[in-house]
């Protein structure tokens, strides 16, 4: 062992330490904006205050599931987001100001969901945080918005808990009791049923939270459910399921999954003989119903807005999202559309883009213009809303019935 | 009775998809000895591929009338040479440089190459990241009723389709010349090449059967399911190719027979679990069953115990 | 007869010594969470800490899973199912025992654990401190008792086999788990007084998860623990038990023809593992204030199985240092910093690794040099074009992943550990029994 030998090998170890050290402390400039747009302008103007000046960008933040096997769900929502943003921007911004959209994906992971959160609100320096639309995703995300007292917008999570985390944590959409009671309603009341079956997915939260919501307002009203089963993430065959579902003759099944179980459901419930109505809820919501064909005839579901709603808010949404990306939005979209524009009109409300005083202003909101329907936010900081009932006629859903809160 | 006849049907039809997907996972691990997890990502592929394939000819289009028969085995043959092409990439690849490395770390390229799969498979330039519905390419109605329970042309396809390849391949390791070479590889890879089998050519090929095969499954999958395919980055994917892979154990790993017997058996059991049982645990069931063959009969229902030498 | 084992008494530690040996690696771990809770933990952003954080858990779990995987060479796919079996238990004590003591599910802890805005007034560790590391001990010890039911199949059953076991077990809990009813929420607390607790103990909230748990998990704590876990993993793996691990590894029939009891030792490796993995769910929970069974699968345990196996099987400092590159690599694929220095760093490192041991090989070098170049130029590249890195992050992910185990097989140390890379021309770390 020579002393040449030891100077090299602490040398060597030292180059790998500090090799390391420079990869963990690197820190990475700006964010990755969604579009083209944002790219500009990566850092606020170093020095002054993020309140101060009326010449810089409002930069708002927005996690979101952009890779992995939920991608969808957060694609939809960026594009409607994108989109609030670009108009804005067109018609002037926030108070006089531009306003940045920091989009930054979280692979669905709630532990990547708190990193990124945290890097929004210390690195992009946000005023307000969107976002997401998986519950369990939003509660990870909440108390870090809750403890560094940004508002955060929740688009799409329907689990009560979410704002129930903090003062911080708002939402514009409604809650899971809500839309089971929609559901109950409108089956017992408008289509005077009352025997019915379910079949949700017990593996995830949103189809078992609404089965359970249901449940509980169908009994209330009176009404009897006479086989309840479940399937899992995954399953694509439902003939087990439906085949116990027959047995008991309901007079309805509620299915409050996706989309894409919902068609395989109808397809095969309808192959099996079943012909009595499916209802659903907003997991419902998408162009691809049309490959139901005539299988989900007679079905309904509740949702957030149709678009075909005539007011000329949603049909300028309808037709401005289509020209940018060549399809119908589904609610998600619409979600997405409303928090950001929400959030804008909170901004100008607002006295300072301080937290606490953004945090209030999103929270007086009252009857806020929607695309997805008159928003006001109640004590809970949830969305006091209505729901629309839409009926599925050969693969496109008509509207069918408003239900009121 | 009905309800018997009408989860006997499904579990049989179910099972005979599980039955092919296990084929390719051990007839990999037979040669290779190595769990191969980028199976299930090629099964998706298989659906995504027929999907692009039914829509370049023209097929699935709303409206139109369903094509002849012998267009969807166009789309079968097309659909299990492309992915047949891609399995020989993935194993040229990712596998052959590590055929002496230890087992574990094919299988975390195997993890790589699942992985990239799954997102290359749902990038815009691709198959992109919405859910797509799969052509009908047969006809919806039902072919024929025995006691109540409707026997479909897709059902009849499926378990037809699947019953011509597992006997294809049954006479393609046991009565070719190729089929002798990989089961001599597959029970002694060194002294296989010492009697002069190309050991290399016999693994890609093995490989390239086995991932047309989950081609021809995923094919198979659109036709019976006709709905929604998910992306390709979704877990149903994986857990598919996981309760094939289960299949596969059960029956006997790197038993050909073994997995056909797997299938049906795990195809049986969920469907009978969900009528019968309780449809909360549809997973566990598989798993379950699982966990007490190999406590009872670790080498699979059809396997062969072996002695481990010194 | 009775001479070798006096002489073997004469060699074991006094009796007296027991408890500071017991408590030294305790000690060490408090200075050092200290220190990296109060000295660095004020000056670094919070964007810094999470991602410390996060790394800290994700090394108990990668370093944990080596003593499995690495040391005792029996394959684990279920590894998050310990964290699940764990986390679940440590949040179900912590805010059930907190709504039961002290009436509320809110946090009670001290400075220790304080995660919220601004200062905190009050004592530096606090009732719910003590509460929660309880529970995430007792997490830790019920995940073991886990471990423990695993562990029996490996009576029977080996390599694939086993793994194929764990697996089914990592997906029967988590079915298990989600088919739970709903948790009674903290503005219910009332209501869940007068519940019994073996009925509590259930509600954990099925596929919406357990929420609004109290925070507690901070650096000081996940570090306390990941230095718990490094000392008892270096410590274990040059015991007699480790080497008896360490031989199963190499060779089970050769290990039981020695006198090993290869299913004792296989039982107790999956008990220990599952305990740190326990532990580290514990945290897990308590730091995202939420644990959801349906994000600890099957394809978390390939994260951990990834680390161990980067990091050299077997190597405890292989594995850490996985651990962390794994969770830095997402963050910084992002948007890239540039490449070349980290490429120049490792070509240095290389070189000098080769030039102590004294044997030059230019491929590899080469190699890294090619490599670092053209990712540099792809970079700019894209850079140029204003092509968004972060819609390929998973792409690049997985194709660094293939290339890593492509271009180094036998992981970044093999089976050594780092500081023995540069040590005497790799001493293997099984020194032959004395």
């Amino acid at each position: 062992m020579s002393a040449m030998n030891l100077i090299a090998r602490t040398a060597a170890l030292l180059m790998v330490g500090f090799g390391l050290a420079s990869l963990g402390c690197e820190k990475p400039s700006g964010g990755t904006g969604g579009g083209g747009a944002t790219k500009s302008g990566e850092t606020g103007t170093p020095g002054s205050p993020k309140e101060d000046g009326d010449a810089g960008q409002i930069v708002i933040g927005h996690y979101a599931s952009l890779t992995g096997s939920e991608a969808t769900f957060g694609i939809s929502t960026d594009n409607g987001i994108k989109m609030a943003v670009e108009e804005r921007n067109k018609a002037g911004g926030v108070k006089g100001r531009q306003v940045k959209l920091v989009t930054l994906d979280n692979q669905g992971k709630p532990q990547e969901t708190q990193t990124v959160v945290t890097r929004l609100i210390e690195q992009n320096e946000v005023v307000a945080v969107l976002g997401e639309v998986a519950s369990s995703r939003s509660l990870a995300g909440a108390p870090i918005c809750q403890r560094k007292g940004v508002p955060m917008i929740s688009p799409s999570s329907t689990n009560p808990d979410v704002t129930a985390v903090g003062d911080m944590i708002s939402r514009v959409c409604f809650i899971d009791p809500f839309q089971g009671l929609v559901g109950a309603k409108f089956a017992r009341e408008n289509l005077n049923l009352s025997k019915g079956a379910t079949l949700y997915n017990r593996a995830q939260a949103y189809s078992s939270g609404l089965n359970t919501n249901f449940k509980e307002a169908f009994t209330k009203m009176g009404g009897q459910i006479v086989s309840e089963q479940a399937y899992s993430d995954g399953d694509n065959d439902f003939s087990a399921q439906l085949t116990a579902i027959r047995e008991q003759g309901p007079e309805f099944i509620y299915v409050p999954g996706y989309y894409t179980e919902v068609v395989n459901i109808a397809r095969q419930a309808r192959k099996l003989g079943i012909t009595v109505p499916l209802i659903g809820g907003d997991g419902w919501d998408s162009e691809e119903l049309k490959n139901a064909g005539d299988a989900l005839n007679n079905c309904y579901f509740s949702n957030h807005y149709s678009h075909e709603d005539t007011r000329t808010e949603v049909q300028e949404f309808v037709k401005k999202y289509q020209e940018q990306y060549g399809k119908v939005p589904d609610g998600l979209a619409a979600l997405g559309y409303d928090a950001a524009r929400l959030l804008f009109d909170a901004m100008e409300r607002a006295p300072s883009m301080s937290g606490k005083d953004l945090a209030s202003a999103i929270n007086s909101t009252q009857n806020f213009a929607g695309v997805t329907g008159a928003i006001s936010i109640d004590e809970n900081r949830n969305a006091n809303k209505s729901a629309v009932i839409l009926e599925v006629v050969n693969g496109q859903p008509k509207y069918k019935a408003t239900v009121k809160p | 009775m009905t309800q018997f006849l009408q989860t006997l049907l499904d579990g049989v039809t179910v099972g005979c998809l599980y039955a092919l997907i296990a084929l390719g996972y051990t007839m990999v691990y037979g040669i290779l000895k190595f769990i191969n997890f980028a199976h299930s990502d090629v099964l998706a592929l298989g659906v995504w591929m027929s999907i692009t394939i039914a829509g370049w000819m023209g097929m699935g289009a709303a409206g139109q009338p369903t094509p002849p028969w012998y267009m969807g085995l166009l789309v079968l043959v097309g659909t299990m040479g492309f992915c047949g092409v891609v399995g020989f990439v993935i194993e040229r690849v990712a596998y052959k440089p590590l055929r002496k490395a230890p087992r574990l770390n094919v299988l975390i390229t195997a993890i790589g190459v699942s992985l990239l799969l799954q997102n290359v498979g749902q990038q815009k330039f691709a198959f992109g990241p919405y859910p797509k519905s799969f052509p009908s390419l047969m006809e919806s109605s039902s072919l024929f009723t025995v006691a109540g329970v409707q026997v479909r042309a897709s059902d009849v396809a499926v378990v037809g389709t699947a019953i011509a390849l597992m006997a294809a391949l049954q006479f393609l390791i046991f009565r070719t010349k190729l089929g002798a070479a990989m089961r001599a590889v597959s029970f002694n890879t060194r002294n296989a090449s010492l009697m002069g089998i190309n050991v290399d050519r016999v693994i890609s090929f093995t490989f390239v059967v086995g991932t047309m095969l989950a081609a021809a499954a995923g094919f198979l999958y659109g036709l019976k399911y006709e709905g929604q395919a998910k992306q390709t980055a979704d877990s149903m994917w994986v857990m598919l190719g996981l309760k094939a892979f289960v299949a596969a154990v059960v029956g006997g790993i790197g038993n050909v027979r073994g997995a056909v017997l797997g299938g049906l058996l795990i195809g049986l059991i969920e469907f009978f679990g969900v009528a019968y049982l309780s449809s909360q645990y549809r997973d566990a069931y598989v798993f379950a069953i699982l966990i007490m063959v190999l406590l009872f009969k670790p080498e699979g229902v059809l396997g062969r115990a072996t002695v481990e030498k010194v | 007869m009775s001479r070798l084992v006096d002489q073997a008494r004469s060699l074991s530690p006094a009796g007296w010594t027991v408890l500071p040996r017991l408590l030294w690696p305790l000690v060490v771990g408090v200075v050092i969470a200290g220190l990296i809770q109060f000295v660095i933990g004020p000056n670094i952003s919070g964007f810094t800490s999470k991602v410390m954080l996060v790394a800290g858990i994700n090394i108990i779990m990668a370093v944990s899973l080596t003593v499995v995987n690495g040391f005792t060479g029996q394959f684990s796919m279920g590894h998050a199912g310990f964290m699940a079996v764990g986390g679940y238990v440590a949040a179900t004590i912590t805010y059930y025992g907190s709504i039961k003591l002290f009436g509320t599910a809110d946090f009670a802890g001290g400075t220790v654990s304080w995660t919220g805005a601004g200062a905190f007034e009050g004592p530096i560790v606090g009732k719910g401190d003590l509460l929660f590391i309880g529970s995430c001990i007792v997490g830790g010890l019920a995940a073991a008792g886990a471990g423990y039911i695993v562990g029996l199949p490996s009576l029977r059953l080996r390599g694939d086999y086993l793994a194929i076991v764990t697996l089914g077990f990592g997906e029967i809990v988590r079915v298990l788990l989600q088919g739970t009813p709903d948790q009674i929420q903290p503005w219910k607390a009332k209501e869940a007084l007068d519940v019994p607790w073996y009925e509590l103990l259930l509600k954990l909230g099925g596929p919406k998860g357990f929420n609004l748990l109290p925070t507690y998990t901070t650096l000081f704590w996940v570090y306390l623990f990941v230095v718990l876990t490094l000392i008892v993993s270096y410590r274990l793996k040059n015991s007699s038990t480790g080497r008896a691990f360490l031989s199963i590894r190499e060779d089970e029939i050769a290990a039981q023809a020695m006198g090993v009891d290869v299913t004792r030792y296989k039982v107790r490796a999956f008990v220990l593992a599952s305990f740190f993995a326990g532990m580290a769910g514990g945290l897990y929970a308590m730091d995202i204030g939420a644990i959801n069974a349906g994000d600890l699968g099957f394809q978390r345990s390939f994260d951990f199985i990834i680390m161990v196996v980067l990091g050299g099987l077997g190597s405890i400092s292989g594995a850490t240092l996985a651990a962390v590159i794994l969770t830095i690599l997402p963050e910084l694929l992002r948007d890239l910093p540039p490449i070349w220095p980290a490429g120049l760093v490792l070509l240095a490192g290389m070189a000098a690794a080769q030039k102590l041991r004294g044997q030059w090989r230019l491929r590899p070098l080469i190699v890294v040099a090619v490599l670092t170049a053209v990712l540099e130029i792809a970079r700019r590249v894209c850079v140029a074009k204003g092509i968004n890195i972060a819609d390929y992050r998973l792409i690049l992910y997985a194709s660094l992943l293939i290339v890593m185990m492509l271009s180094r097989p036998q992981g970044l140390f093999g089976v050594r550990e780092a500081w023995e890379l540069f040590g005497r021309g790799g001493k293997k770390p099984a020194k032959g029994a004395a």
